[in-house]
């Protein structure tokens, strides 16, 4: 350092004279969060930054904490049901199918084949319209906020399907501990049809608008890259793992339900994240694999349309339950990742312990791995594109 | 466009129509400073009156484009298709309540708004809406409201600064840094209609674009091949100036909750409203000024060829022709102007946001090296091509 841009500062105690440079920077601490709008609910990342680099970050949880397992350990078999709609409430579908299917494999039922159907179908149409909201958003972050709206444009077509199945539009309840609530009202398997026509048309145009939009992937390629090894390390399941081209998807690799029949017809495949536009793993890699997986639900819920018979949708169960004694852990395939229930009875009408294993709560943790290093701007794509629900993470 | 009739052909006095007026309709007995300021203060009136108007018609415009363009409508309620709506807002936004966080610096947060909005507010005041309706007629004119309109970046930095929010001050520095950026692409690519026109007058430049039907626009081909170019430049320029997306970043609503504007509430915040569309408009009708022809459209040629006017001449006050011809000139830049703005609100709601670095290295390593290719070639077209041409000879 030459000695025109110091400034003489005198040295305590001895005679000798110090220079050193009196400018002393810290790193600034920020508070993305919990009422940040690209936080996706309530949580807190406290950012640690260097100008516009993370050098640092923490995320905080708890937020929307709501004991949705200590209230599984308090009310009766089926009116745990509703609250498994509150956790990943964009997927309330596959929430009911996760925690039924723990209670009926405790119970050893079986499940009418409409009523699989109908799940199956449900499940789906749930994940396309989960994946619609992870998609939408995530443009939203990146700054496009036309794409969104298209996109709530055909989620709100299958929310008025679900309300036409269920009464309800966000929290339905429907996938029963041994079936469905009520067998689909006529004419509803024909708009899903249409649904799908229509789907097939307008996912095009988010492909078109947003997924090669040229600034969308400059912004997320090479951004946020999750390697293999670390993707298995941190645990990560569902899009987050496929993104990073781990070939596994619970659908397949541990069927459950009617998805070994569907595998074996050939109807679907698992996309995978390939690098295309960047580095294996990016945020570009997990944004294609949503997508992707929108069109292969749709090729699912074809399916089921196809081989759907008449029948009963609900096996013969008492009002009141009571579960035979005994443990029970059952993971689906989440649009998140794994969404495991693991259920243990005493043989009583409440539940022992009712665990819950959420994928955006452990998705979350590579955050703080990707995070430093990246611009404000990015880490906003990186949190995008981990796609959490914070009902979940929370619990 | 009432006042645009009133002081149509006016008797000239100084550069001021309105003094013009004045002076002719004044008993002896007032001194003439009076005049001078009874004609000040009518054109800050006036000046203020288009500024709000141009704010109001922008939010309207900006809802009813992102609207349509995201299968809604927009505002439906007050008014036919919502046109009462920027009014509504305006009670609302006076009504609210007005906040300074603790901990700010109380003189800086207040003053901040107050800085963003006179800076659009004095570039107006020498934006002429006809040839011969103005306020002040001056011959650096561009310079004028190019360096008016980078004061705003003060006042956005002081409001970051002074806001105590670390999001404000991120989005103030954005706002620095990308200003800074784009002012030199932004002015480079304005010496290109600038270097053929041999004026810094708006008016000027506008007269010189007079032709049959509107064929004499630089930004045509045949006058100039390098005026397309440039124009491309000055509007990804402008786009970065007046904080409009895909260059949002001081008020990334993603990132930065609302950037530099994040702690401010009711008319205060509206004042930051107000510039930026205001900013929009301005900086549109300049690129219409040295792009588009300014006041020169089929309709004022038709006019002019009509009454027999002559370009840059004054018409006989209050003759029939000279009347159309401030409406129709008027008419032209305010459409055009708007057109400008069109577009602006067409790209934001169809782009994402780029980064902070990807719009440093837009504006340094290739606008700005692209401009520079642009005034050059375009000086050299002047210089040895020109000649040939015998359109640009008349």
């Amino acid at each position: 350092m030459s000695q025109s841009t110091t400034l003489p500062t005198a040295a305590a105690g001895t005679g000798e004279r110090e220079f050193m440079l009196d400018v002393r920077t810290q790193d600034m601490e920020v508070n993305m969060g919990p009422q940040h709008p690209a936080t996706h609910g309530v949580m807190r990342i406290l950012i640690r930054a260097d100008g516009e680099i993370c050098t640092g970050a923490q995320p905080h949880l708890g937020y929307l904490h709501r004991c949705a397992e200590k209230i599984g350990e308090n009310v009766e078999w089926l009116q745990y049901l509703p609250y498994t709609d509150r956790y990943d409430y964009l997927a309330a579908m596959n929430n009911n199918l996760g925690y039924s299917m723990a209670v009926e494999k405790l119970m050893g039922i079986e499940i009418p084949r409409r009523a699989l159907m109908i799940r199956t179908i449900c499940a789906e149409l749930n994940r396309i319209g989960s994946h619609l909201v992870a998609f939408g958003t995530y443009g939203l972050d990146l700054g496009a906020i036309t794409p969104f709206l298209y996109m709530f444009r055909e989620r709100e077509w299958m929310m008025a399907l679900f309300e036409k199945i269920c009464g309800a539009r966000l929290t339905y309840s429907y996938i029963r501990i041994g079936g469905v609530f009520n067998d689909a009202p006529p004419g509803w398997l024909s708009e899903v049809e249409r649904f799908c026509d229509t789907f097939e048309e307008k996912w095009q145009e988010y492909v078109d608008l947003l997924m090669v939009n040229h600034i969308f992937v400059q912004r997320t390629a090479n951004i946020g890259v999750i390697p293999k090894a670390m993707a298995l390390d941190f645990g990560l399941t569902g899009p987050m793992l496929r993104g990073s081209g781990v070939d596994w998807d619970l659908r397949r690799d541990m069927p459950y339900e009617l998805y070994a029949e569907i595998w074996k017809s050939g109807c679907f495949q698992i996309p995978l994240g390939k690098g295309e536009r960047g580095t294996l793993g990016d945020c570009w890699d997990r944004a294609y694999v949503r997508v992707m997986e929108m069109i292969e639900s749709i090729k699912i819920v074809r399916w089921c349309l196809d081989s759907i018979a008449p029948g009963p949708v609900i096996a013969e169960i008492p009002k009141t339950l009571r579960v035979p004694a005994g443990e029970a852990y059952v993971g689906i395939e989440n649009p998140r990742g794994e969404l495991g229930h693991y259920v243990v009875s005493d043989g009583g009408k409440v539940a022992v312990r009712c665990r819950v294993r959420g994928p955006s709560f452990t998705n979350l943790a590579v955050l703080e791995e990707l995070l430093p290093g990246a611009l404000i701007a990015d880490s906003i794509a990186i949190i995008g594109s981990t796609d959490i629900v914070v009902g979940e993470t929370d619990r | 466009m009432l006042a645009a009739v009133l002081f149509a052909g006016a008797p000239q006095s100084g550069t001021n129509p309105i003094q013009g007026l004045l002076e002719q309709v004044a008993p002896a007995a007032v001194p003439a400073w009076a005049v001078v300021a009874a004609t000040i203060g009518i054109g800050v009136g006036i000046t203020v009156a288009i500024v709000s108007v141009i704010a109001m018609f922008g939010t309207w415009m900006e809802r009813k484009v992102s609207g349509h363009i995201q299968c809604r409508y927009g505002p439906m309620r007050a008014g036919w298709h919502g046109w009462l709506q920027p009014l509504a807002d305006g009670v609302k936004l006076l009504l609210k309540e007005d906040l300074v966080p603790k901990g700010a610096d109380r003189v800086l947060y207040v003053i901040a708004p107050a800085i963003v909005l006179a800076s659009v507010l004095a570039a107006m005041a020498v934006f002429p809406l006809a040839p011969n309706f103005y306020f002040a007629d001056i011959d650096l004119g561009i310079f004028f409201i190019l360096a008016m309109t980078s004061t705003t970046t003060i006042g956005v930095v002081m409001a970051g600064w002074s806001s105590n929010s670390k999001w404000s001050l991120y989005g103030s520095m954005r706002e620095a840094a990308q200003v800074i950026a784009y002012e030199i692409p932004l002015g480079i690519s304005l010496l290109v209609p600038i270097m053929v026109a041999g004026s810094f007058n708006l008016i000027e430049v506008s007269n010189d674009q007079a032709g049959w039907m509107g064929m004499n626009w630089y930004i045509w081909p045949w006058v100039n091949p390098f005026m397309l170019p440039a124009f491309v430049l000055f509007f990804i320029a402008i786009l970065a100036e007046t904080k409009r997306a895909p260059f949002d970043l001081p008020e990334a609503e993603s990132e930065l909750v609302a950037g530099f504007m994040t702690e401010y509430s009711g008319i205060r915040w509206s004042f930051f409203f107000m510039e930026e569309y205001a900013a929009m408009f301005l900086y549109s009708a300049v690129g219409a000024f040295f792009f588009f022809g300014g006041f020169e459209s089929p309709l004022t040629w038709l006019v002019r060829h009509q009454f027999g006017l002559t370009v840059g001449v004054q018409a006989e006050a209050w003759s029939l022709g000279a009347i159309l011809l401030t409406l129709t000139s008027a008419l032209t830049i305010v459409v055009k102007g708007f057109a400008g703005v069109f577009l602006m609100m067409w790209l934001r709601w169809t782009l994402p946001r780029v980064r902070i670095d990807q719009v440093m290295t837009l504006g340094y390593k290739y606008l700005t090296p692209l401009a520079l290719v642009c005034v050059l070639g375009a000086g050299l077209w002047e210089v040895f091509v020109k000649g040939f041409l015998p359109w640009r000879n008349g």
